[in-house]
């Protein structure tokens, strides 16, 4: 079991989770990830890490409420725990003295990106960053994401807040204005596509960290595979980073897709069983 | 002239579940004997002077000892002579080979059906559950020696191999990667085949011998072989398993719906996608489910898929069933809950529909030719044999290769040329001092009773090796 030191909520449906985990805390690099599972009836899920604290023991974990296992665990408090919190999974982000890199982070992702972006700012790159949301009340970390870049962009869906308009805006216009060295894409499947689209024509390098369904997240069940490059890779042990212009962006969608159905109904049977917890008391 | 007994040469049969009613639940298939029955197949075994089954028995259990035990109806004397050799006997009463091992070179085979070694094995672990005062009983508390070993896996290598260095006085640690101990013997083998409780069972007996088990300890992840070398163990044992799974490398095989058997073999036994949604994790079975391969992990898929609603089962292979790695068995019990052997047939492509859902398969014919490496006849394409087959699920049952997160971060070890740690096969010695290796990840997909016969072996190596080195 992995205690929860504290939580936070960072936009409605956004929270923020210090887990108790120590080994995985001396261990954790940019770009690795963590399989939850919440009980032990729970599935397997795959969460990037956002931060971790070496002399704390924890591990800081950042997630949306949108199935079954990310609203069980938005009910719970510090003090409680996780059943399972396995990691750190996967290859780490590349961290080199690249030159300058635009860090582009959206949703969730921006939750990701900030160790990359710490890393890569420490590693002597020039760091611009695009931190974009829905609207203002979703925006979380701009000041985080802000002290480790020498620039910050933040752009809003409906222009509540910033700049109007999507990342892929000013990340077209960076790409015409100044020399890119690397682009780093996380967010949605969808946000991270059209930076890829958008990157291309200059031909700057795009990384993206794919986020498949997975299982076991230790290469076993190859449910997380790929297609980069025209060759099937399994996200869980070969990534979850990869070139973003050499991945089948179509197929990963169709895979993240495969059990909507189950995932409905499965979430609803939470609800119900919530609603009558919550009737009970 | 005296007259001798008259030896049956039929076995008692093992009641089952009716085919049609197991086919659509997940309980255990074979039922078990009953006292009257196990007594009356061990009286069938005539107590060969110099049994041959002992020797056909990867980890030596003395097979007439035990046998005569049960004949007596001395069953705690059964169980101490049983688990003196095998710390497991539960699990391998299900699923080893009997038949190509002990029950093969029993001297009764010669005339008639040999004695049924392995349901008698079966029987006496279950009785041991039955009566768990006999065990406690019997638990002897070993002084230890001082030195530690770190078990990486705990499946049937990790677990054996905990075991055996545990009643030599060794202080053991397992680090097991995934969220419960027992590896294949939770993810792999079905409920029906062998119930989890079995298993967690006799993990809790490798417990019981003072062993510890972390669960969540990716090796290689959270920790290197070195730094486990370095901090406070003596000595690493490698069991991880062998681990990723193989594809067709054909068009169209990551539609969705075509799952490897290790996904869909862990969906359906570690995650329990079988009682979705009481439990969270879904699966995705349609009504024609097609599943590649011959070996028992095809045979475990196709009989998962049929007890997930699917209507028709077909098992695809390229060769014809004479060549088939499943045992008789298996092959036997998938028959009789009408699986479908669709023998001779290779695929070529996977085609989907507009959602990228499998809706059918490319298929072509082969036919035999001369025996190949492995001594079975080589299957050739039949040109111009193609045709497409309606499916709505696809299970690739192929076997696995070596999962690359040991080797890739452990340096000064040897791997061979399939991607398996080098491993020298009378001790588990790996290239590396203080390392040992067993199991799939040193020959590749091979039995439970293997995995447990190496692990045997490297753990009498380990404790040579620090005896050795106290002398000197």
């Amino acid at each position: 079991m992995y205690s929860i030191l504290s939580r936070e909520k960072l936009a409605p449906g956004i929270h923020l989770f210090r887990v108790e985990a120590p080994e995985i805390a001396k261990r954790a690099q940019p770009g690795q990830f963590i399989i939850i599972r919440t009980d032990e009836k729970g599935e397997r899920v795959p969460l990037t890490i956002a931060d971790w604290d070496e002399k704390e023991g924890s591990v800081t974990i950042v997630f949306m409420e949108v199935g079954t296992t990310t609203k069980k665990l938005a009910c719970l408090n510090a003090g409680d725990s996780i059943a399972d919190f396995v990691g750190p999974l996967g290859l780490p982000t590349e961290i080199e003295q690249f030159g300058t890199v635009v860090c582009v982070g959206g949703g969730t992702g921006t939750a990701c990106i900030f160790p990359i972006a710490r890393a890569l700012k420490a590693q002597g790159n020039k760091i611009i960053s695009i931190l974009g949301a829905r609207t203002e009340e979703l925006l979380f970390w701009e000041d985080r994401l802000r002290s480790v870049s020498h620039e910050l962009i933040v752009t809003t869906d409906d222009g509540s807040y910033a700049r109007k308009g999507v990342v892929t805006e000013p990340l077209n216009e960076l790409l015409q204005e100044t020399k890119v060295d690397r682009v780093i894409a996380i967010g949605p499947t969808v946000m991270m596509k059209f930076c890829c689209v958008t990157t291309r024509p200059f031909g700057v390098k795009t990384i993206v960290s794919l986020n498949p369904i997975m299982v076991d997240g230790t290469g076993m069940c190859g449910c997380c595979r790929v297609s980069v490059g025209g060759e099937t890779k399994f996200a869980c042990v070969d990534g979850p980073d990869f070139d973003g212009h050499e991945v089948d962006w179509d197929l990963l969608v169709k895979r993240q897709r495969a059990y909507l159905d189950q995932e409905q109904e499965s979430l609803k049977l939470w609800e119900t069983r919530m609603a009558r917890v919550m009737a009970d008391d | 002239m005296t007259e001798k007994k008259k030896i049956d040469l039929n076995r008692v049969p093992i009641p089952k579940q009716e085919p049609w009613a197991r086919k659509r639940n997940f309980n255990e298939v074979a039922l078990g004997y009953t006292e009257e029955q196990a007594i009356q197949e061990a009286s069938r075994c005539i107590q060969c002077p110099k049994p041959n089954c002992v020797k056909g028995c990867p980890v030596n259990v003395d097979i007439p000892e035990f046998i005569k035990a049960i004949r007596d109806q001395d069953m705690p004397e059964a169980v101490r002579i049983l688990k003196s050799k095998n710390s497991l006997p539960g699990i391998c009463g299900r699923v080893c080979p009997q038949e190509t091992q002990c029950e093969l070179t029993c001297s009764l085979a010669k005339k008639g059906a040999p004695v049924a070694i392995g349901r008698l094995e079966r029987y006496v672990a279950d009785w041991e559950r039955a009566h768990p005062e006999i065990t406690e009983r019997q638990k002897e508390h070993t002084k230890l020696n001082g030195k530690k070993v770190a078990v990486v896996g705990s499946g049937p290598a990790g677990l054996t191999c905990a075991a055996e260095l545990a009643k030599l006085g060794y202080r053991v640690n397992i680090l097991e990667a995934l969220h419960v101990a027992g590896g294949v013997l939770m993810y792999g083998i079905p409920e029906f085949r062998l119930p989890k409780d079995i298993v967690q069972g006799e993990v809790d007996y490798v417990k019981s011998l003072g062993v510890d088990i972390k669960l969540d300890q990716v090796i290689g992840k959270i920790a290197t072989v070195d730094e486990l070398l370095g901090n406070g163990y003596d000595a690493v044992f490698l069991a991880p398993g062998a681990g990723a799974p193989m594809f067709l490398n054909i068009p169209g095989e990551n539609l969705t719906g075509i799952y490897s058997a290790n996904e869909f073999l862990t969906r359906t036994n570690l995650m329990k996608a079988y009682l979705f949604p009481q439990y969270d994790t879904p699966i995705k079975v349609g009504q024609r489910v097609a599943v590649f391969g011959g070996g028992n992990v095809a045979m475990d898929a196709s009989r998962c898929a049929l007890r997930l609603g699917a209507e028709e089962v077909y098992i695809i292979y390229r060769r014809s069933e004479v060549e088939m790695p499943a045992r008789a068995e298996e092959r036997e019990n998938a028959k009789e809950e009408e699986i479908i052997f669709k023998l001779l047939s290779n695929p070529k492509s996977f085609i989907g529909d507009e959602q990228g859902k499998v809706k059918a398969v490319e298929l072509y014919q082969m036919e035999l030719g001369e025996p190949d490496e492995s001594g079975r006849r080589r299957p050739i394409p039949k040109p111009g044999t193609e045709f497409v087959f309606d499916v709505d699920t696809a299970i690739v049952a192929l076997g696995t290769r070596p999962n690359p997160i040991i080797p890739s971060t452990t340096k000064g070890l040897e791997l061979t040329r399939w991607g398996t740690i080098k491993t020298d096969e009378s001790t588990g010695r790996t290239s590396k001092e203080r390392v040992w290796c067993g199991g799939d990840m040193a020959t590749g997909a091979a039995t439970v009773i293997s995995a447990m016969g190496a692990a045997k072996q490297a753990a009498a190596d380990i404790d040579a090796y620090f005896r050795g080195e106290q002398v000197t």
